[in-house]
């Protein structure tokens, strides 16, 4: 264990209420002896407080301005059954290798968060608190979310289960890309893109994450085209395809409006971006469900409040709201591609979206045990900078309930976007095939690529172009126990 | 065309004896393995015919080899799969399914296109083999 951090601070009692302002310590927001109920909401905060701030003040404090408190003792407390209201930091910890730094526990009642609302969910937990002066920097680490507020969420629309059941497509990742460029492309040419990639054997294309209506293509035109593609494509394989028409717009009105054509014209999926906000991203949830479409979720924005090991929120802990929250899909890393993605840290994201319940398992950076309660599991998406030639170490990484998209890895092929894609659906069935014969992929995987490339000279070709692409850069969301280079 | 569906479909036709390690793979995970036939390929027809019920409580690949040998033999000229059933908590679903034969020629779908309101357009999958009776789809070989 970690060294706890302990310092007896006696409870409050009638003085606790005299008018001034009192340590959060004393006005009992800290409690040491705390045995946190089954039924509480618990919170790992990261903490680095001002110099000279008692790191047990410093996480009463974040405890207090995360639930009931106020800068100054109120009298109005006293109307209320305020002992049980108050959030209790129950424990803190030095971080291994960072001297300022300190993880506070905080323990939350259930009845201080609305049923089913993430919106109400975060105004407290990462409300105000993330500004507080005490504090230098603050980080949102992980939660425990109780099986009884679990229940309370409709959790993901379609989850993996039925999602592979509706493709009728199983035992192996699905392989998608996103299309490039982003912008400027007509509809028209906007389809040419994904007919060519999905009839080459993609199972999917997606919007990016800012196409949504521009003076290039508007909407309505980008859906026409786009199905067109995906029906067509269809009955050149004889198999169901998908694009992922990104729904993204100003208001739930607009959102709504396009989600409605995109089921008119049988899209079996339709998309959003992580920025227009929980409340939207629930709303199009539900929808998703009425509907019996999947839903995608871009993750567009995380990077500004997740990346930073001190401050903002853990990638993990928006992992868990959004399967709260309702989505199908959800982009948490590669590890071997261009973007932030330690093993350790993304196996963590993994099993947050994928398990029905997961132990606590530091080395992962899951601080907490926690039970789904039967919510639908979330297919997370592999996507940035990743090619034929790394599907071994993709399958070993990231398993099999995983989209994995080869945006530039597909539509940059030298033999075309067709060739692209067909490449990355050999390469793919080629490594699983030898996985469940009992091949080690990990160190024979160049080799099982090379022999499928002999009946795929598209294969050939991506391996010879790609071979030598890594981003091997340290990362920086990592968790505590050593910092990893990322492999290539 | 070459129907792609299934797990490798991607892939030269596996011989049986790549088959066969697929299956004991699968049997190793305390998977069920069921068979099932089909000459209509559209991509919606979810219920194939089944050769039997899934097999439970098999360990050795040798029993569903069996089995599919009887399968072909009773069904020339039809799409054959093998499907792998979990029954963990929280999947209890299929985890592999592979086409373990297919006709020897594929004339593919019509894809059926209706003009609608504005520019909506109807779409309608039509796999041309379905347009005779069932069990004289696809010409067999003797």
């Amino acid at each position: 264990m970690n060294d706890t951090v302990s310092k007896v601070v006696p409870g409050p009692g009638r003085s606790r209420y005299t008018p001034g302002v009192i340590p959060y310590a004393k006005m009992g927001y800290w409690d040491a002896d705390y045995v946190p109920k089954d039924t509480d909401i618990l919170a790992l905060f990261r903490i680095t407080p001002q110099e000279g701030v008692d790191p047990i003040e410093a996480a009463a404090a974040v405890a207090g301005e995360s639930s009931t408190a106020t800068w100054t003792v109120v009298w109005t407390d006293r109307l209320t059954a305020c002992d049980s209201y108050r959030g209790r930091a129950y424990r803190v910890e030095k971080v291994p290798g960072s001297p300022d730094q300190y993880f506070a526990y905080v323990a939350y009642d259930l009845a201080l968060f609305e049923p089913g609302s993430i919106a109400n969910l975060t105004a407290s937990i990462i409300g105000n608190v993330f500004g507080f002066k005490p504090l230098k920097a603050l980080r949102l680490e992980d939660m425990r979310l109780p099986v009884a507020y679990v229940k309370t969420f409709q959790g993901p629309a379609t989850g993996i289960v039925v999602e592979r059941e509706r493709l009728d497509k199983f035992g192996r990742p699905l392989l998608g890309a996103t299309v490039k460029p982003k912008l400027g492309l007509s509809g028209k040419n906007y389809g040419r893109v994904v007919f060519e990639a999905l009839k080459g054997g993609l199972d999917f294309v997606k919007d990016d994450e800012n196409i949504n209506s521009q003076p290039f293509m508007h909407w309505r035109d980008r859906f026409l085209y786009t199905m067109e593609a995906v029906n067509s494509a269809a009955a050149h394989t004889g198999e169901v395809k998908g694009h992922y028409l990104n729904v993204t717009a100003a208001t739930m009105e607009d959102m709504y409006e396009r989600a409605d054509f995109a089921r008119d014209l049988g899209s079996c999926i339709v998309m959003i971006d992580l920025v227009i906000g929980y409340t939207a991203i629930q709303s199009m949830a539900k929808w998703a469900r009425a509907n019996d479409m999947i839903l995608h979720l871009h993750r567009a924005g995380h990077s500004t409040y997740t990346r930073q090991k001190s401050h903002g929120i853990s990638f993990r802990v928006i992992s868990k709201w959004m399967r709260l929250a309702g989505v199908d899909h959800i982009h948490a890393g590669t590890v071997v591609g261009k973007l932030e993605g330690d093993p350790a840290t993304v196996a963590g994201f993994y099993d947050v979206l994928r398990e029905p319940s997961s132990p606590a398992n530091p080395a992962r950076g899951l601080f907490f045990e926690q039970d789904w309660a039967g919510l639908r599991k979330v297919m997370p998406v592999a996507s940035g900078g990743i090619h034929a030639g790394q599907m071994h170490q993709l399958l070993t990484y990231l398993g099999e309930d995983v989209v994995l998209q080869f945006g530039g890895g597909t539509i940059g092929h030298p033999m075309g976007i067709q060739a692209g894609a067909t490449a990355n659906r050999v390469a793919l069935e080629a490594m699983v095939l030898a996985r469940n014969e009992g091949r080690d992929i990990w160190n024979e995987g160049p080799e099982i690529l090379a022999a499928a490339a002999k009946h795929c000279q598209p294969l050939r070709a991506a391996l010879d172009t790609w071979k030598d692409v890594t981003y091997q850069y340290a990362s920086t969301d990592t968790v505590d126990v050593v910092a990893t280079a990322t492999a290539s | 065309m070459r129907l792609t569906q299934g797990t490798f479909s991607f892939l030269p036709d596996l011989t049986d004896e790549q088959i066969r390690a697929q299956v004991q793979y699968a049997l190793d995970q305390n998977w069920a393995l069921g068979i099932e036939f089909t000459d209509d390929p559209h991509p919606r027809n979810t219920y194939w015919e089944m050769w039997g019920a899934p097999m439970f409580d098999l360990r050795d690949a040798a029993g569903v080899m069996q089995e599919l040998q009887a399968c072909r033999a009773a069904n020339p000229g039809h799409y054959i799969r093998i499907n792998a059933f979990d029954a963990t908590r929280s999947f209890e679903t299929v985890r592999l399914s592979f086409i373990v034969q297919r006709p020897a020629v594929e004339p593919g779908f019509r894809l059926q296109r209706t003009e609608d309101r504005g520019r909506m357009i109807r779409y309608t999958l039509h796999p041309y083999a379905t347009d005779k009776p069932a069990g004289s789809r696809y010409p067999v070989q003797e």
